[in-house]
């Protein structure tokens, strides 16, 4: 299925289109990681299963009878509510599909257009029939994630169906790729990665560089703990970000394409490696694409397990077969990246977006969003928040509509406490910052960044010392070790913030903390170093008291750090039946049987065993 | 020495991908996840064929994690202790996983070669924190009883 010229490539998504609508109902099951380990594949097969002994009905895609379509779906982003099953035309979206349901769901939503009541979601006593009206989704602003659960992902004629690859044929049969590079800055799209540089000056200088051999690779390392934003466009919409490789290819006049893919996510890879075959096949990868002369290939690199290889530099080294470390700049990716060749570098999310900037122009685009940051952004929101999962909105969207509108608020009606924004890298966002508009500028000037889009929501219940140690303990195994800052500094800086966290912190300790963190900001070779610091500088200016009372009272009000409790025997409960003494790995517990037994502070190493064998819960923790 | 039949698997791993420097990491990729490890013989032998030196092959292999000079067991238990399922108690499951095994923070796979046990910083599954997968297959909200209950099932597969 060779697709040689643009005639040929509207005949097929005609097709498409039709073999789209035949069915007369379409069953989507979502295969993104999330519900596969919910089940998902199961489900699938049983609806395959159950739709094969129905008489007249085929589940073949483009029978010419009538049908239902049983479709594998990206992810749809509602994770936590997951296995999800979408049905349409109804567009009944079932939550926590298990296998049994699927004879209902069947013999109600496909024969008799109804919803099963008990499997819809529900919020405070509504039940929502339709996935749009539910308000996860009906807040949102869903662009580059709107195939996502709506599309088969490994079918790309679905894609064509839906509009798929006509930005690719319109930048090739209508647009010089100056005008296409003029679009996306006029579009002013900025990088989804994390810093924010504007994406067409990229393509711009790459596009004028004197070497003719360059370059485009895709950043799929999505290593921050907490986001999996690029993990569900590569999963759920592939081919949208290959389309946005191509039409960069063609602007800046590069022939090979490469995306790097971090290694925990096999699912994205074998989706990935699936749409490129399946455009190879169709001739729009490949040589002389669509006969206009275009020729482009896309390669795929899997990481192998080092987050600093997100970092551009690095990244482009360990494509090259060498040790994934960041170098001095300049020259700058732009001049020398890949095999020291003019490159751009975007990641997954901005080449998404680039289809429909070209399809839509640049001015609608810029109506989206901010003046300063248009569009939208896809955020991973997870934590301590009722509705978990993966939402886009504009950019510009306050915190407070993020968490209470769309996330439903904390979980269990914990108060609040801070959102961590950016993962190590980032900084947290409070209370009194739940106003703020979510954009690269507004963000910047709190000292917090977007990065790639990680919206970890803490509660009351959370230190923000631990989650400071955490945050340093995972820069520093991750610190490749090229530069003195980095290297050291985080060794020491998280020295600190374990003494601290075991009690033994003073006050010196907090202004160490401090010099370290801006030594290491100000001196970093690479934007992962420089940024290493941040949380430790964040939570310190934003929860100062919690880091005080850790280093004066020997205290953690949340009960998060192991030594700074205290077990206690209550005299009014214990029956001294001598089980604790007995599994006390130390012996620090001390008594006379059937009398209260008393706990040596002194010798306790705070390990909760007497807690987890006293039969009469005697045994208390207090901080 | 290693056996034959790893030098002719190496070679025809080698020959899918090419004998650039660039394909060092895929061909190791591929070799360690024939074998479960890379076997130190065979990155020199594929440092030889690619011509570069085994230094710079070992410095890296070294450098990304993913790769182990030492056989992994059957099963290879990845805890992820990224943000969200941190502040959901991954430690609870990391200390239950310790609990199931005898493995610790020094000892990474038990004697009979069933049970490798890693952290990982992120899965990207956050939605259903705190997770952990068993060669891939990903499992999701975990507990300490859902920890105890998944080695149940491993063991009695193994006949334990």
């Amino acid at each position: 299925m060779n697709i040689q010229n643009r005639k040929a490539l509207t005949e097929k998504r005609i097709q498409a289109k039709e073999a789209m609508k035949r069915p007369s109902h379409r069953i989507l099951v979502c295969a993104g990681t999330g519900c596969l380990a919910g089940g998902s594949a199961k489900i699938y097969d049983k609806f395959l299963e159950l739709a094969a002994k129905e008489e007249g009905v085929e589940v073949e895609f483009g029978a010419e009878i009538a049908h239902t379509g049983i479709k594998r779906s990206g992810c749809h982003g509602f994770c936590e509510m997951g296995p999800l099953v979408r049905i349409e035309p109804s567009n009944f979206l079932y939550i926590k599909v298990k296998e049994e349901d699927c004879s209902e769901i069947f013999e109600e939503s496909i024969r008799n257009d109804r919803p099963v009541e008990r499997l819809l979601y529900e919020a405070d006593g509504v039940k929502y029939e339709t996935q749009e009206k539910i308000p996860f989704y009906a807040k949102q602003t869903r662009l580059v994630l709107k195939n996502c659960g709506h599309i088969d992902a490994e079918n790309m004629d679905e894609y064509l169906a839906v509009g798929g690859y006509t930005a690719l044929e319109k930048v090739l049969f209508e647009m010089t790729p100056e005008e296409v590079v003029d679009e996306i800055s006029e579009a002013n799209l900025r990088g989804r990665g994390g810093g924010g540089f504007q994406t067409g000056y990229k393509w711009k200088q790459v596009a004028r560089q004197k070497e003719t051999e360059r370059y485009v690779v895709c950043n799929g390392d999505e290593g921050d703990p907490g986001a999996f934003m690029d993990r569900s466009v590569m999963e759920g919409d592939p081919h949208k970000m290959l389309e946005g490789m191509m039409i960069a290819g063609y602007a800046v006049g590069a022939k090979d394409g490469y995306i790097y893919v971090r290694a925990e996510y096999p699912l994205a890879i074998n989706r990935l490696k699936l749409a490129i075959a399946q455009a190879e096949e169709a001739g729009l990868l490949g040589e002389n694409i669509l006969g206009t002369g275009f020729d482009f290939r896309i390669h795929i690199n899997r990481g192998a397990g080092a987050f600093v290889c997100g970092e551009g530099s690095a990244l482009t080294a360990s494509i090259e077969g060498e040790r994934g470390m960041p170098r001095t700049k300049p020259p700058r990716t732009v001049e020398q990246g890949l095999f020291a060749k003019p490159t751009v570098l975007n990641n997954v999310e901005t080449y998404a977006n680039v289809p429909m900037i070209i399809n839509e122009g640049a001015a609608w685009y810029r109506s989206i969003g901010t003046e300063g940051s248009p569009g939208t952004k896809a955020f991973a929101l997870t934590g301590s928040v009722k509705n978990t999962g993966l939402i886009e909105v504009p950019m510009g969207t306050t915190l407070r509509k993020i968490v209470y509108d769309i996330g439903g608020g904390v979980k269990n009606d914990v108060p609040f406490k801070a959102v961590q924004i950016g993962g190590p890298s980032g900084g947290c966002l409070v209370t009194s910052n739940l106003e703020v508009c979510l954009d690269f500028d507004s963000l910047k000037k709190l000292n917090a960044m977007i990065g790639s889009g990680g919206l970890v929501v803490m509660d009351q219940n959370t230190c923000m010392v631990e989650v400071a140690r955490f945050f340093m303990n995972f820069t520093q195994n991750e610190s490749c070790g090229k530069c003195v800052p980095c290297r050291e500094g985080t060794k020491r800086m998280l020295d600190i913030l374990e003494d601290i966290v075991a009690g033994k912190g003073t006050m010196e300790s907090l202004k160490t903390l401090e010099e370290l963190g801006e030594a290491i900001t100000n001196t970093a070779l690479c934007g992962l170093g420089k940024s290493a610091a941040l949380p430790v500088l964040s939570t310190l200016r934003n929860f100062r008291e919690e880091y005080l009372e850790h280093v004066q009272e020997k205290c953690c009000k949340t009960g998060n750090c192991q030594a700074l409790q205290q077990y206690k025997i209550r005299p009014d409960l214990c029956k001294g039946c001598s089980k604790c003494a007995r599994n006390c790995p130390v012996h620090a517990i001390d008594g006379k049987v059937k009398e209260p037994f008393v706990i040596n502070q002194e010798i306790c190493i705070k390990c909760g065993a007497c807690l987890e064998n006293c039969p009469f819960g005697a045994v208390v923790k207090e901080s | 020495m290693l056996e034959q039949s790893y030098y002719d698997k190496a070679d025809e791993i080698i020959s899918q991908h090419g004998t650039e420097q660039r394909f060092l990491i895929p061909i190791i990729q591929d070799i360690q996840s024939y074998y479960r490890y890379l076997p130190p013989d065979l990155l020199s032998y594929v440092a030889k064929c690619l011509g570069i030196n085994e230094a710079k092959a070992y410095s890296v292999a070294t450098f990304y994690e993913n790769f182990s000079f030492e056989a992994k067991g059957k099963y290879v238990i990845r805890v992820c202790d990224g943000t969200a399922c941190h502040v959901r108690k991954s430690t609870a499951i990391l200390d239950q996983i310790y609990k199931e095994t005898g493995l610790g923070k020094g000892k990474h796979t038990t004697d009979d070669m069933l049970f490798t046990l890693e952290t990982v910083s992120c899965l990207g599954a956050c939605g259903l924190a705190p997770v952990l997968t068993v060669n891939d297959v990903v499992h999701a909200a975990m507990t300490p009883d859902k920890v105890h209950e998944l080695f149940e099932e491993l063991k009695g597969a193994e006949g334990q």
